[in-house]
């Protein structure tokens, strides 16, 4: 159906100041043969709001330009409902607060008005081909699978079901608890922090097992997790049964294990009354320390960092070991108040209020604790343990003698060398991708639960070395998302960033040459493939940044309100002056999630921009297409700059991918540039966060100098 | 009522009760978010960078903004506080009050304002290191994105702003405004404050300008603070050659605060990048009792520790004195050497710790349980939970984990069966 499109300019906020608004409407009326075409003075006031409202009444309009100030203002007033698409053309930001204003005399400057009339025919022409999208609608399973009945599984199917939604809690051993089985205690959870809290796994998995909407499957492990979020088919595996259930959404809590003792020689492993923390534990549950021959230990020394904090085996802190050993030590003194505990520690990590229960601990005169380097470990006769220290608190190069000695051993994820738990019918493979130390957690600080399996959530020592206590706040928050993937999928509704976005890609498949760029590409393994290669999408495991978009060389993959056309209109829209020497022409393409608002911050400072670049705003990086170089090269830009996040192992792309991707893409077409006799100079990604936007002008003067040496782009007024 | 027509309330729009207040309201339930100042962000929003990747605050708060916008689940009030919590879950009432800010939704942020006002104040966003006019954006990516005026600042009878608003947006006999609110549950993510340095008196804080606190340090390397991201210090405007930074300034105190802060050995560490990266060869020492940089994070640390200019030594500063040229000696003992030190530098930074904000909030009376370092506890009567630093020290990751648990348990109990 034909677009009614209307244009409505801003003449408030200074735009006025710099360009001709009158000479605007006539772009809008005559080239972009809008249905209406007005100038406000206060468009996001009431009377500027009903100009466009009287409109949408009276039927003459139903997509709308709002050429103002960017969508960071007033986007709730500009909402005209679901049935209507409103673009915003940032005229305020992007021209009247970036580029030369009317000179005293109140002459427009030409470079200025310029901009601003192509970006009136750029988002012009783009509403034109916008469609609203449909949501994606499915039937919804509302329940959540959680794998792994630990500490984390526990508590997080308790806090699904107690939000309403039913639960398939699947633990491979007989009985439930995990690692929290072998514990004597548990660490102190309440103000004032000081006391060691008793066992409370029986308690806990009692109100598991009385909730009738929890299922439990015990001595069972997944075998295969296929579909989508909302939709989930799960093959369960017990010895040799198989059970199959529906399931909307997964939380993965299979925890973590121990480091390997036997890997610590250099720490006595080998000897005989060496123990790690959770053998450790197993005894003081006995109530009986004792060395191998059942003699009492008398002397127990720590050592911390066992493993942890070391280039040869974890390099990372493993959290819990200092609190660990604190704990432990207090058995010691509980269980015998003659023996002593010697803590040899590098430095004492117990964060926030467990500081309370360090200082109880350094009160007991049977605790001893110092900082030191472990020179050497060795036995002597009696089979004691000697540990030599350096530097220590207690004067350098000392000798300690204990009757036993405990490693603490750091913690480890249960998905490093083990088994898929997952089992993931995606072609992308049965894991959750894992970023670094086998761990698969989140690579966001502001978004922790961000990975990258739409609907799929880890929590608890499977994705980061963690206590009881944190693990049950993290059990707690992958609840929340687990409970909020059910909902905003059963709306048909993006998860996070792009929160609440109904659109989804559409294939022409008609047209699939099978390249499978797309299905390996998508940052979150929407697309699955046929026999043939054929992508086969899973809607409700997309996040909408269009990646597959950009990689598809064929082009059939779009958006209803993003697409290859709309972008590639808005660069044809540009007018390119013929005249070089004065007038290059540089298109940008901006990540509207950093480098985006990045102009904006510039804007509001008032920061004066180079007057001939172009701003397209793309969802990720990854949505560029090739395509979009070759259409801005032959329309005549003497340049593409593609500015986005940081990629790399510190990367900041909130699509995990985009801007490495498309970094790859242009890699590959600077050949073919080059091979055109074109300086493949031209086109070039920058990474530019918000923190950058005094940075904006020197980044684009310098591109704009180096393409100046160039000459113009020979296809220019071809 | 049904369950999505029952409400919830976050108090507090820092990272943790805007994550809350957003993981609620997408989840489908309808949402109140207040913040008593003029703009959402809270302490993240004065930050220059995160650990462990070094990326802007802004970035994370900006997509948080993106998800504000267009959300009908959620109404932000900014400027406003709780006064009162009464009744029993899920029929609970709230008061709240709304302090004027004398511009209202009109405004466009246009500027045109500020131009005009004749008037300056210090701005208290970067502790007074710099001016503002009376009229003023509250921080460049304020939300919402509208001026305030700070009245006591204003000359008696002055209208230039009024005059020179174009859109009717200031108002300045706006009044104060308080309603009673009914919800269901209320999620506190009150947050923090530094601890006042001040009464680390033996640190010379706020008597030697060169003695500042790690949030002074943020806004000093941050581009929209008071020096445009330049670290220098302030006694002369020149860029330190050598800083210290002194580790539990107020933390792992009795006599200050008891526990530990857990973020300010990552935040020192840190803020030793940004010296770095703009002094390759400033001399820095960090003075600390132990480096608590725990989980993945300890690779961060790690690479800050390869640093050659870098010394660590393990004691705590027993005090500092100024010299002629406003420079600083710190004296402590190096414990593992055993020996008394004395180093001299440009300028200091206490890595002051957290001091929990709720305490002395009108609300909190007998409604609220707080322990006795005034953080909130955790079992409190039905209905009401906590999210974030309210709670305990947490850094800003965490935060948001907490604050999605949070989110959760406010929307099990609008649950009415």
């Amino acid at each position: 159906m034909k677009k009614k499109c209307g244009i409505y300019i801003c003449s408030g906020c200074g735009i006025d100041a710099a360009v001709d608004t009158q000479a605007l409407i006539k772009v809008a009326e005559k080239e972009l043969k809008a249905e209406a075409c007005h100038v406000h003075p206060f468009l996001c006031d009431d009377s500027g709001l009903e100009l466009i409202k009287s409109d949408l009444r009276a039927g003459t309009v139903d997509h709308f330009v709002v050429a103002a100030c960017s969508q960071r203002f007033h986007q709730q007033s500009f909402d005209m409902g679901p049935e209507h698409m409103v673009l915003r053309a940032p005229i305020r930001e992007y021209v009247a607060w970036m580029m030369e204003p009317r000179d005293e005399n109140g002459k427009v400057n030409e470079d200025t008005q310029m901009a601003a009339a192509d970006y009136i025919r750029m988002y012009g022409a783009r509403v034109k081909r916008m469609e609203i999208p449909q949501p994606f609608e499915q039937d919804t399973i509302k329940s959540v699978l959680v794998i792994g009945g630990g500490i984390t599984g526990i508590n997080a199917a308790l806090e699904v079901s107690k939000a309403g939604y039913p639960v398939h809690l699947v633990e491979k051993q007989a009985e439930l608890g995990g690692a929290a089985k072998e514990y004597r205690s548990f660490l102190p959870q309440k103000a004032p922090y000081r006391d060691l809290e008793d066992n409370q796994l029986e308690e806990l998995i009692s109100r598991l097992k009385s909730k009738s909407d929890i299922s439990l499957y015990p001595s069972s492990t997944v075998d295969a997790i296929d579909g989508e979020p909302g939709n989930f088919t799960v093959r369960i595996k017990n010895g040799q049964s198989q059970k199959t259930v529906a399931i909307g959404s997964v939380i993965l809590a299979t925890g973590g294990k121990s480091y390997d003792k036997n890997k610590l020689t250099h720490l006595g492993a080998q000897f005989k009354n060496v123990v790690s923390s959770d053998e450790f534990e197993a005894m003081a549950k006995t109530g009986k320390l004792t060395r191998q021959d059942g003699s009492p230990a008398k002397t127990i020394a720590f050592i911390q960092c066992a493993g942890s904090r070391d280039k040869n085996h974890l390099s990372y802190c493993s959290s819990t070991c200092c609190m660990n050993s604190l704990k432990q030590a207090a058995y010691v003194r509980q269980i015998d108040p003659e023996t002593k505990a010697y803590i040899l520690y590098r430095d004492m990590r117990t964060p926030g209020l467990y500081e309370n229960f360090y200082k109880k601990q350094q009160d007991d005169p049977g605790i001893f604790l110092t900082k030191g380097e472990i020179a050497q470990v060795s036995e002597d006769g009696e089979r004691s343990i000697l540990i030599d220290l350096d530097n220590s608190l207690l004067g350098d190069q000392i000798q300690l003698k204990a009757d036993l000695l405990v490693l603490a051993t750091g913690q480890v994820s249960s998905l490093v060398d083990e088994e898929s738990h997952l089992n993931l019918g995606y072609r992308q493979g049965k894991d959750l991708p894992d970023l670094n130390h086998g761990y698969p957690d989140s690579h966001f600080i502001c978004f922790p639960y961000e990975t990258r399996r739409t609907g799929i959530f880890s929590a608890g020592p499977v994705r980061h070395p963690m206590d009881i206590n944190e693990a049950k706040r993290d059990a707690a928050g992958a609840a929340l998302k687990a409970v909020q993937t059910l909902e905003l999928t059963s709306m048909g509704k993006s998860m996070h960033p792009r929160v609440g976005d109904l659109s989804k890609p559409d294939f022409y498949l008609a047209r699939c040459t099978s390249c499978k760029r797309c299905t390996e590409e998508c940052p979150f393994g929407m697309l699955d493939e046929d026999e043939k290669g054929t992508p086969r999408p899973n809607p409700a495991r997309c996040r909408s940044c269009g990646t597959c978009m950009g990689a598809c060389p064929e082009r059939i993959i779009s958006f209803a309100d993003y697409s290859i056309q709309q972008i590639s209109d808005m660069i044809k829209e540009v007018e390119i002056p013929d005249e070089f020497e004065e007038k290059p022409r540089i298109l940008i393409f901006a990540c509207e999630n950093d480098s985006l608002p990045a102009f904006d911050m510039a804007a509001l400072n008032r920061i004066r921009i180079n007057p001939y670049i172009r701003i397209i705003p793309v969802r990720c990086l990854g949505g560029i297409n090739l395509v979009f170089v070759s259409d801005a090269l032959s329309v005549g830009f003497d340049g593409v700059m593609f500015m986005g996040c940081k990629f790399g192992d510190d990367y900041q792309c909130h699509f995990v991918k985009g801007s490495e991707l498309c970094n790859e893409r242009l890699s590959k077409v600077q050949e073919t540039i080059s091979r055109l006799n074109l300086e493949s100079e031209r086109i070039r990604q920058f990474t530019v966060t918000l923190n950058d936007y005094d940075k904006l002008p020197e980044i684009i003067n310098d591109f704009v100098t180096e393409i100046d040496a160039f000459g113009p782009n020979p296809f220019k007024g071809m | 009522m049904s369950n999505q027509e029952k409400k919830i309330l976050v108090i507090g729009g820092g990272i943790s009760g805007m994550s809350a207040a957003l993981d609620a309201s997408e989840t489908g339930y309808s949402v109140i978010l207040i913040e008593k100042r003029p703009s959402l962000g809270g302490r993240v929003s004065r930050f220059h960078q995160y650990f462990p990747k070094l990326c802007p605050p802004m970035c994370g708060l900006e997509i948080n903004y993106k998800r504000i916008r267009p959300n009908k689940n959620l109404q932000v009030l900014t400027s406003t506080e709780a006064l009162k919590i009464s009744g029993e879950a899920p029929d609970l009432k709230v008061t709240l009050k709304t302090s004027p800010t004398y511009v209202n939704h009109k405004c466009t942020a246009c500027g045109d304002c500020v131009d005009v006002c004749p008037s300056e104040r210090p701005d208290a966003f970067n502790f007074g290191m710099n001016k503002t006019r009376a009229i003023y954006l509250p921080q460049q990516m304020a939300y919402p994105n509208r001026f305030v005026i700070d009245r006591k600042h204003c000359p008696e009878g002055c209208d230039k702003c009024v005059v020179a608003c174009n859109y009717q947006a200031i108002d300045l006999n706006m009044p104060a405004k308080e309603q009673e609110i009914d919800v269901s549950s209320v999620i506190l993510a009150t947050g923090w404050k530094p601890y006042d340095a001040k009464k680390l008196t033996h640190l010379g804080f706020s008597k030697f300008p060169n003695v500042i606190n790690n949030i002074m340090m943020e806004r000093l390397a941050s581009l929209s603070g008071p020096t445009q991201g330049v670290v220098v210090r302030p006694s002369d405007k020149k860029p330190p050659k050598s800083v210290a930074f002194i580790q539990c300034a107020g933390s792992r105190d009795e006599n200050h605060l008891p526990y530990c802060s857990s973020i300010c050995c990552l935040a020192s560490l840190k803020q030793i990048s940004y010296v770095r990266a703009q002094n390759p060869e400033a001399e820095i020492y960090l003075f600390y009792i132990d480096i608590r940089t725990p989980g993945k994070y300890e690779d961060f640390a790690a690479r800050i520790q390869e640093d050659p200019k870098l010394k660590l030594i393990k004691g705590k500063v027993a005090k500092i004195t100024e010299t002629a040229d406003g420079s600083l000696v710190m004296e402590a003992e190096d414990i593992l050497k055993g020996n008394k030190v004395h180093i001299e530098v440009d300028m200091a930074v206490l890595a002051t710790g957290m001091e929990p904000s709720i305490a002395g909030q009108s609300f909190v009376g007998d409604t609220i349980k707080l322990d006795s370092s005034g953080f909130i506890q955790e079992d409190q009567k039905a209905g009401i939970f906590s999210a974030g630093v309210a709670k305990m020290p947490l850094d800003v990751s965490s935060s948001v984990i907490d604050a999605s648990g949070a989110a959760l348990k406010a929307i099990q109990n609008l649950r009415s069966d």
